[in-house]
């Protein structure tokens, strides 16, 4: 933890030991220390049921923790929510709309309910705010008409009212096309370049791995890791890949090397490198000596699905 | 609106122009009043007076008097003689046939789902981190819960009064003592009495509120609060509970009735309005203990 509290003094979210139990007695969050860097793009990582959902409820001051602290922007949160909320932007569980309201009168609703914004430029703010997700044409049809990508751009669109500070979103992709998903990076990395901190929980982790500069990742409600992107990819180790005709010859050999976990597929030989500095050139000289003839040889890098995969366990079952 | 504009000033100290404070009002009324239900709602109460109306001229139509067999409702029949003399009964006729049932249960169905609706369809998070402050926008809820009351009550007293003028001859009234009063003092009643009506249901409207509260369920809002009503107003027969009588929001509703009188017979509608108030104060109140305090999970 010593590292991390060089970040908290320029914290844009930070939390001590916060703690969720339900009524009910489910542990949804536990003790969770969590410090986003200013100017980042923090992905919040976790299977399905780990806690994130609860987590951003609490910093948004719609769920009273059961113990802990939350700072938003430096202010206290829930106390301070009224002051600190008009300068974040937040995309909660999915978006949600009055059905029998435009896309634009949904938004001037939501504009209407925040006291901190100026009625005079609402309506101007509204129109840049459906420009910005693509809606323009879409704003004066029925938001019951929306497709779940439109509204899901429609909840975006609520979150871009006004310049914000912060940006919270749960699963912002969720629905959205591939050009939609595309701009939507898009749009976080424009926003991020204009100094908006942006907090966005997902479960798709290339997508995390090409837009967020650092991560965290929950399992069961606990914190496991958080750090920058580059430092969670790196702590998994990579894979020796060999692609070779003769298969069995290359695995004894790495065998007697110290490789491990060896599996063998078609043309190719994969396995673990042996801890500590192994020269892979020793390695490569090591088979061409003992007659493998050798197509390719290289290790592949580990993704953030792996070190997510390694820190999170395989399995597909939720936890109770 | 005094009340609305001077918490948010507790709410946020710095100083807000009118209009930044009366902002999320305005929008309350008329997300409410875009509603395809709460159109509906008033377009049944609209069509009450005019079936009314229509079977009283019918029933009238061979020469025969109207009335007796008007409806249970205490001072319906009364008025329902009246009619054909002067379409101006209409209106007390209409009040007091709808304040029993059809009025409140519309008051029911636009307080439940207040909250409780908003929550179920998610909407109630996004106004929260706008941020629009629980104690503001409870007030907003309850101000235009307020206000539907009123418009609810004017739908029935101007679509009877139209239906009246169009149907039957209007003049002088002959009040329930007996003397007569102009046509222009008649409708200054009407107005007064339609106020009382409207007022009559604010009770109702906090309790709806507060019920709106408790739950996710727009839908289970509505049916407990028109439950409550129901039993409310089969407990106000029930004899051997006469204790308590007093203390039942229905109990006083048709009181209104005083406001024919020559002169003026303010004693139960006083009361009628103090119970009013009284429920507005504890169900108000509960209604924001709860909604300041509560976990929003939906
Ligand atoms: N209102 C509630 N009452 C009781 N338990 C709840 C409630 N909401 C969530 N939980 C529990 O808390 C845990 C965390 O849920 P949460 O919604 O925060 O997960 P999540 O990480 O957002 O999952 P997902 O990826 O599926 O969105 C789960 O075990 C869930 O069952
Ligand atoms: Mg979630």
């Amino acid at each position: 933890m010593e590292e991390l509290s060089a970040v908290n003094s320029e914290a844009v979210i930070d939390t001590r030991g916060l703690t969720k139990r339900f009524r009910g007695g489910q542990l949804a969050v536990d003790g969770l220390d969590l410090a986003v860097p200013a100017g980042s793009v923090f992905g919040f990582l976790g299977p399905n049921g780990s806690g994130k959902t609860t987590t951003i409820r609490m910093l948004m001051g719609l769920i009273e923790p059961t113990s802990g602290t939350a700072t938003l922007l430096g202010r206290p949160v829930p106390r301070a929510a009224h002051s600190v909320l008009p300068e974040v932007g937040a995309l909660i569980e999915g978006p949600a709309l009055y059905g029998f309201l435009s896309g634009r009168d949904n938004l001037v609703r939501y504009d209407s309910a925040d006291p901190a914004a100026d009625p005079r430029t609402r309506r101007a703010r509204v129109a840049a705010a459906l420009d910005r997700v693509g809606l323009t044409a879409a704003g004066s049809k029925k938001a019951k008409a929306y497709s779940l990508g439109m509204k899901q751009r429609l909840g975006l669109a609520s979150a871009l009212l006004r310049p914000r500070r912060l940006l919270v979103l749960d699963e912002p992709t969720n629905g959205l096309d591939p050009q939609g998903m595309r701009e939507i990076r898009s749009l976080v990395r424009e926003l991020a370049a204009d100094g908006t901190t942006v907090f966005l929980s997902s479960h798709l982790l290339d997508e995390i791995e090409q837009v967020c500069t650092h991560a965290a990742v929950m399992a069961r409600g606990r914190l496991i890791v958080q750090g920058p992107v580059a430092e969670l990819a790196a702590g998994a180790r990579g894979r020796l890949v060999v692609t070779t005709p003769d298969t069995a010859d290359a695995a004894r050999v790495l065998k007697e090397l110290g490789v491990t976990g060896l599996t063998v597929a078609e043309d190719r030989v994969t396995g673990e490198l042996p801890p500590g500095d192994a020269d892979l050139a020793d390695l490569n000289a090591a088979l061409v000596r003992a007659g493998v003839r050798v197509r390719s040889f290289g290790v592949e890098r580990a993704s953030l699905e792996d070190a997510f995969v390694a820190l999170t366990g395989e399995g597909f079952d939720v936890a109770g | 609106m005094s009340r609305a504009e001077t918490t948010v000033r507790q709410e946020n100290p710095r100083a807000r122009s009118p209009l930044w404070t009366l902002g999320l009002l305005r929008s309350e009324l008329t997300t409410t009043f875009r509603r395809w239900r709460t159109l509906a709602l008033l377009a049944v109460l609209a069509a009450v007076p005019v079936l009314i109306g229509i079977a009283v001229k019918i029933e009238t139509g061979d020469g025969s008097p109207a009335g007796g067999g008007g409806g249970g409702d205490g001072a319906g029949p009364a008025f329902l003689t009246q009619i054909t003399n002067n379409g101006l009964f209409l209106v007390f006729a209409a009040l007091a046939a709808t304040l029993p049932v059809f009025l409140p249960m519309a008051v029911g169905v636009v307080a439940g789902d207040a909250v409780a609706g908003e929550a179920n369809a998610g909407t109630l998070r996004y106004l929260l981190v706008a941020p629009a402050g629980r104690t503001r926008l409870l007030l907003a809820k309850f101000t235009s819960t307020m206000v539907f009351c009123l418009v609810a009550t004017l739908v029935v007293a101007v679509s009877a009064l139209v239906t009246g003028a169009l149907l039957f001859p209007l003049g002088e009234v002959t009040t329930i003592s007996g003397t007569r009063i102009g046509f222009g003092d008649g409708l200054v009643r009407a107005v007064l009495i339609a106020a009382v009506v409207a007022a009559s249901l604010v009770g109702l409207a906090a309790i709806g509120l507060f019920v709106s509260t408790l739950t996710n369920s727009g839908v289970a809002a509505m049916a407990t609060t028109v439950g409550l009503l129901i039993t409310v107003q089969i407990l106000d027969t029930v004899p051997q509970l006469d204790a308590i009588h007093p203390y039942l929001f229905t109990h006083h509703w048709l009181s209104f009735t005083d406001l024919l009188r020559e002169p003026l017979y303010w004693d139960e509608v006083l009361d009628n309005l103090g119970l009013q108030a009284l429920y507005a104060a504890v169900f108000g109140s509960a209604a924001w203990a709860r909604f300041t305090t509560k976990d929003i999970t939906a």
